[in-house]
């Protein structure tokens, strides 16, 4: 649909913008600082803050004009307003004095302070001096599990927190209770809050209420980490995030913008599930088992090089590479042991899903959605997979899909979809259709228009009744039962009423079947002329990608290592205990006489290695990987190099150095691999083309990791020498371990953290797309692998 | 002169049942409204007799009808509201008309449910009117029995239930949308404007909410024509209105008079003037969300315009006088109590700047209050302007502090300049 612009007036110049915005979101979109609270971009606006003040002018001719917040001001041709005038210099920070009354001078001790939205506002207002003389009221704080910490005497009221977890995320035990200036924000009782995507309280409440408790552990101002852009591991959606380090450990993980993926949010997986990687447990140094007290010990390089080369020069070697190894982890193993020795490290049966689940994608007709496409769609199909668990933040999308017939429906009746609670009044429970068939419930079964709960064989029949019925054939098993008969018929109905309905299915219960079934309905649908996309859901954050490589499944491996063939085996980055039976895998181990294994954390499979070496995590690796919709998104190193840790690419890459096996193999740099790669497998090729390589400069320039407020460099080894160390070079990325490089708005890919004069909370997001809740500027990360159908 | 709402309300007496109202003409409007006139030919009678909103804003009756759209969304009712919760300070009107006569508002929301195809109406009644609750809930049985609600309706084919519902009591629920909020079981907040309730108001569904006084009116007006109803009044705004006083008068009360009635003679002549001792001081002339007026100004005729011009509002016409023996800065700071009290808490300059200004004149009466205070008081007149703030709570509070600020500031000033409060 195209957008008729209208021209307003804004501190007399002329602007052409979109009508179908707020004010707020409007100025905002301009690169004007208007200070607002209760506004999110992805929440809509409520008017509860009065923060958003701007003066609107009936006319040319009106000189004193009126106060209005600009949140609630819909845009209509020949606006005029002032965002500067006295009287709203004075009501601004009239508001934030009246928010000063209460809220405590706790800012040196407030683990939001130096990234507070309220201290950013605060000094916009211009408000400095205090008249309130009177007492402040105070709170009991609530304990709310391991991840929140709640200060309740900081909150401004903005009801952010509860608009978002109730509204927009679906949570039931966060709320709001009292009244005046009473009003409480918590649970009913203390315990452990219960949504999964709890951890956004830290990043949507404007203040200090909730905190985010593990950084608290080992607490860090934003401005003394270090950050890198990376992506999260933790499942197939490909969110991408933001994750903090200093002194060597990392200290938090941020959402980082992708406005066609995770947008402002994350999960709570994703959020806190960093910490293994500060584990006691990691593997930091060269490990080999000494045969006689057959237990790891470190060795030196010199004890490496000789076990190394007896392990692997003339010895038969099989590789297993990993789904939650980067592309060219993989690809390093794959190019070391030959593609026709290089396997999967899944199961034989999840090998063959996955294989039919590429097949499915790489169809012409199927278009593979983004989070934000789901988002959009007007009709969900849940088929045999429970995204709350699998990809969470797909669920998020599901739940926000579920809105847009209720935002339709309001925009019959003039009211804008931005005006939140005039939508959500209006709707009522109304909702798009979400229809949910899986085994068990799920936690978006509220949203279920029909769910069916029943065995995946169950669920698969039911999808190929459906579109057996949108392809107007006779279904061939739904005879007898016309229960599934009637519930097929009724969403088959409602898929083909639709405009660009969603199938969302997955490999999560093992049934090529259900896979099969998701994929003939979306068949179907496009047969019919609609538009239809399906959402495959990868068991793990790379999957898909080590899923378009070449390989063998580990079943066809064990067979090969049964016949007696493999005397070295290399495992990449995978406990093989979790992928098989453990009497098949003890027994490949009793039969292979090296088995060298990369990984970070000791478990199961690397405490059988007779070599171990140790791999960098997400958060001190490079590495580029393939998320359920086809999107390569590469994350980077926040830590820099730091004695053997390292990216696993690398251990290989010196393995193939140290034995001499090939000639032909060398890779210094990141890009090296990265180029080798996509030689190797042509259909990568976008991600050199697209991602920025090392040699990429910006503005002549490397993009920095640290802020430029980075106050610790000389302070921070102070006990041992006040002489400023030399930064640790970085040869794979275009970022630098410092605070010099590139300060403004870098390509989105490479955006480390979120700042901007004036903004110093996370708000400063706004300030790296091209409007609110837009496209990232310069387009959004990552590239995709399959071709853009819509 | 003609009392139509109270003509049959005897205060020492139960009220009517519906045989008796009957008797007496009660319940003919309505047959004739739902067996003879279409929807539209009420919505244009109403809003050619100019009856306003008795609730305090004085909307134009006829054309908040108007507004209902001719569907429902989806597959929803209409709805009609009838507002009964009647917590501001200083006025019991509503009381009178629902204890004393039932059927006359049930009759009144009948027609008004019928003229906006309303299938559905509730009355939101203040929590503390407990008798009024057992009264109204008997006459509606009544009515059913009768014939006038449920399916059907005296063999037209139109249906209607009424239910009532008794507030939890909060003094912003007696504002339109708070109310529809907490009627729907939410929290009681005012919503934004646009959209009005006749587009998505009870449950999302269009909706009018009508205060009773203004039901109350309609059955008559039916009856009796658009120029009878004007012809009420003393001014151009038709009808007559329950006026009430309370304070230290020689006859608190409440009193049914033409529309346009002068202050002076509502205070001297049906209130007794004030009791023996005591000056009159100032008038809060309908409720305490309104502007104080002054002696001077007695002779302002007490309807929406006139009450406007003198720099106040008529409210819901229930006076409170303040005399020369109280002391006005307590007066005021009772008042902005209440409201800060009140606040639902939603929007900032009304949760934090009420209590505040509470916290400023509480300093006042025990003699702390500094010069500089009379500024910050001043200041906030400003700040919680109307349109400054989500709702109008806010800004009505500010209304009696503002005009006392300006009536009163000596007495201000001398409770910083003794230390203490003269009046005690």
């Amino acid at each position: 649909m195209e957008v008729i612009m209208v021209k307003i007036q804004i501190d007399g110049t002329f602007y052409e913008v979109n009508p179908d915005k707020n004010l707020l979101h409007t100025c905002l979109a301009l690169g004007f600082d208007i200070p607002y609270f209760c506004f999110h971009p992805a929440l809509g606006s409520v008017g509860a803050c009065r923060m958003c003040a701007v003066k609107k002018f009936a006319n040319a001719d009106d000189k004193k004009g009126r106060i209005v917040m600009s949140c609630m001001e819909p845009v209509t041709d020949g606006l005029i307003i002032s965002t500067s005038d006295p009287d709203i210099k004075v009501f601004r920070a009239a508001v934030i004095e009246s928010l000063m009354t209460n809220h405590p001078h706790d800012c040196p001790i407030c683990d939001e302070g130096g990234e507070c939205h309220l201290q950013d506002m605060t000094v916009m207002s211009g408000h400095n001096y205090r008249r309130f003389v009177f007492k402040k009221r105070t709170y009991s704080n609530q304990y709310l599990g391991p991840f929140i910490h709640h200060e309740m005497n900081r909150c401004i009221q903005c009801y952010r927190c509860v608009r978002f977890y109730r509204d927009y995320a679906g949570g039931r035990d966060l709320a709001v209770s009292g009244s005046a200036n009473h009003v409480y924000f918590g649970r009913q009782t203390e315990g452990a809050l219960e949504s999964e995507f709890s951890g956004n309280l830290i990043e949507v409440c404007p203040t200090g209420v909730f905190t985010d408790k593990t950084l608290k552990e080992h607490y860090t101002r934003k401005w003394d980490m270090t950050y890198a852009p990376s992506i999260c591991i933790q499942c197939s959606a490909g969110c991408n995030i933001t994750v903090g380090e200093r002194y060597g450990s990392v200290r938090r993980i941020l959402s980082r913008y992708n406005g066609a993926v995770n947008g402002y949010f994350l999960c709570d997986r994703g959020r806190f599930g960093y910490l293994s990687t500060n584990s006691p447990e990691r593997i930091k140094g060269i490990m080999v088992r000494d045969p006689q007290e057959n237990i790891q010990k470190e060795i030196s390089r010199d004890g490496y090089l000789s076990v190394i080369n007896s392990a692997i020069i003339g010895k038969k070697i099989a590789g297993i590479g990993s789904p939650v190894a980067s592309l060219e982890a993989n690809f390093a193993l794959e190019a070391m042991v030959g593609r026709e020795n290089f396997y999967h490290g899944i199961d034989g049966e999840k090998f063959d899903l996955e294989r039919t689940a590429i097949q499915i994608l790489k169809n012409s007709s199927v278009h593979s959605p983004s989070l934000k496409e789901i988002e959009r769609s007007d009709a969900v199909l849940i088929l045999g997979e429970d995204p709350a668990i699998s990809a969470p933040m797909i669920a998020l999308a599901v739940r926000q899909a579920s809105r847009n017939r209720s935002i339709r429906m309001a925009a019959k009746s003039g009211i804008p979809s931005w005006n939140d609670a005039a939508v959500r009044e209006l709707a009522q429970k109304i909702k798009s259709p979400v229809f949910i068939a899986t085994p068990l419930t799920t936690s978006l079964d509220d949203l279920a228009e029909l769910r069916y709960n029943s065995p995946t064989s169950d669920i698969a029949r039911l999808g190929s009744v459906i579109s057996s019925i949108i392809d107007k054939i006779e279904p061939l098993s739904a005879g007898s039962d016309k229960s599934l008969n009637d519930i097929a018929q009724r969403i088959a109905g409602v898929l083909m009423d639709a405009e660009n309905p969603v199938i969302i299915t997955g490999l999560q219960h093992n049934d090529k079947k259900v896979l099969q079934a998701a994929a003939n309905i979306t068949a179907a649908l496009h047969h019919n002329g609609k538009k239809p996309s399906i959402s495959i859901i990868f068991p793990e954050c790379n999957s898909l990608g080590l899923a378009l490589m070449e390989g063998g499944s580990l079943d066809n491996l064990f067979e090969v290592i049964l016949q007696g063939d493999v005397e070295t085996l290399i495992i990449l980055e995978n406990d093989l205990y979790k992928r098989a039976d453990k009497k098949k895998v003890d027994s490949i181990f009793k039969k292979c006489k090296n088995v060298i294994v990369l990984d970070s954390l000791l478990n199961e499979t690397s405490k059988q290695a007779d070599i171990l070496l140790p791999s960098g995590t997400f958060a001190e690796s490079t590495g580029t990987i393939v998320s359920s919709e086809g999107r390569g998104q590469r994350y980077y190193r926040v830590l820099p190099v730091n004695g053997h840790i390292k990216d696993s690419w690398k251990h290989i890459s010196e393995m193939i150095e140290i034995t001499g096996i090939s000639k032909d193999l060398h890779w210094e740099h990141f890009d090296d691999i990265v180029a080798s790669f996509t030689d190797s497998y042509p259909f990568f090729s976008k991600i050199r083309e697209i991602i920025p390589g090392s040699e990429f400069r910006f503005f002549n320039e490397k993009i920095a990791r640290q802020t430029i407020r980075f106050s610790g460099r000389t302070a921070m080894n102070a006990n041992d020498s006040v002489s400023e160390p030399k930064p640790p070079g970085d040869d794979d990325s275009p970022l630098s371990f410092s605070m010099e490089g590139y300060k403004g708005v870098p390509p989105s890919d490479l955006v480390s953290y979120y700042w901007s004069p004036g903004w110093n909370s996370v708000q400063a997001t706004n300030k790296y797309m091209d409007e609110p809740y837009g496209s990232a500027k310069g387009g959004n990360p990552g590239v995709l692998l399959f071709d853009h159908k819509t | 002169m003609e009392t139509p709402l109270t003509q049959y309300i005897k205060p020492d007496r139960l009220p009517p049942g519906i045989e008796d109202y009957k008797k007496a003409g009660g319940y003919s409007g309505t047959i004739k409204a739902i067996k003879e006139m279409s929807p539209s030919d009420i919505k244009t009678l109403v809003k050619s007799s100019g009856l306003s909103g008795r609730g305090g804003a004085g909307f134009p009756t006829g054309v908040k009808w108007e507004l209902v759209p001719v569907d429902a969304n989806g597959n929803g009712y209409k709805y009609l509201v009838a507002n009964a919760d009647e917590m501001e300070p200083g006025t019991f009107k509503d009381r009178y008309l629902l204890e004393g006569n039932p059927h006359q508002l049930l009759a009144g929301m009948i027609i008004a449910s019928y003229a906006i195809g309303a299938q559905k109406a509730y009355i939101f009644l203040r929590w503390a009117y407990k008798k009024a609750e057992a009264i109204i809930r008997k006459a509606i049985a009544e009515a059913y029995d009768a014939g006038y609600l449920g399916n059907n309706i005296l063999g037209t084919g139109y249906d209607l239930d009424i239910y009532i519902h008794s507030s939890a009591g909060r003094y912003i629920c007696g504002e339109e949308t708070a109310l529809l909020n907490s009627l729907e079981g939410k929290r009681g907040i005012p919503r934004t404007k646009p959209p009005f309730p006749a587009i998505s108001g009870l449950f999302g569904q269009p909706t009018a909410v009508n205060n009773v006084e203004t039901l109350c009116w309609i059955s008559h007006i039916i009856e009796k024509g658009a120029d009878w109803f004007r012809k009420l009044s003393l001014t151009g705004e038709g009808g007559t209105k329950l006026y009430g006083v309370s304070g230290r008068v020689r006859n608190p009360g409440l009193w049914e008079l033409p529309m346009g009635t002068t202050m002076r003679e509502i205070i001297y002549d049906h209130a007794g003037g004030m009791l023996e001792g005591y000056k009159l001081k100032g008038v809060i002339p309908g409720g305490v969300s309104t502007d104080f007026m002054i002696e001077s100004q007695l002779d302002t005729k007490m309807d929406f315009a006139s009450v406007r011009a003198a720099g106040s509002r008529l409210g819901t016409g229930t006076m409170i006088v303040l005399d020369d023996k109280t002391c006005p800065v307590a007066f005021i700071h009772s008042m902005i109590k209440f409201f800060a009290q009140e606040s639902c808490g939603w929007c900032t300059p009304c949760r934090e700047g009420l209590p505040w200004v509470e916290k400023i004149l509480a300093s006042f009466e025990n003699g702390t209050a500094k010069y500089d205070d009379i500024e910050i008081l001043e200041f906030h007149t400003q700040y919680m302007a109307p349109g400054n703030t989500f709702c109008a709570h806010a800004p009505g509070a500010m209304e009696p502090l503002q005009s006392g600020l300006r009536y009163f500031r000596e007495e201000f000033v001398r409770h910083i300049n003794e230390k203490h409060c003269p009046w005690r």
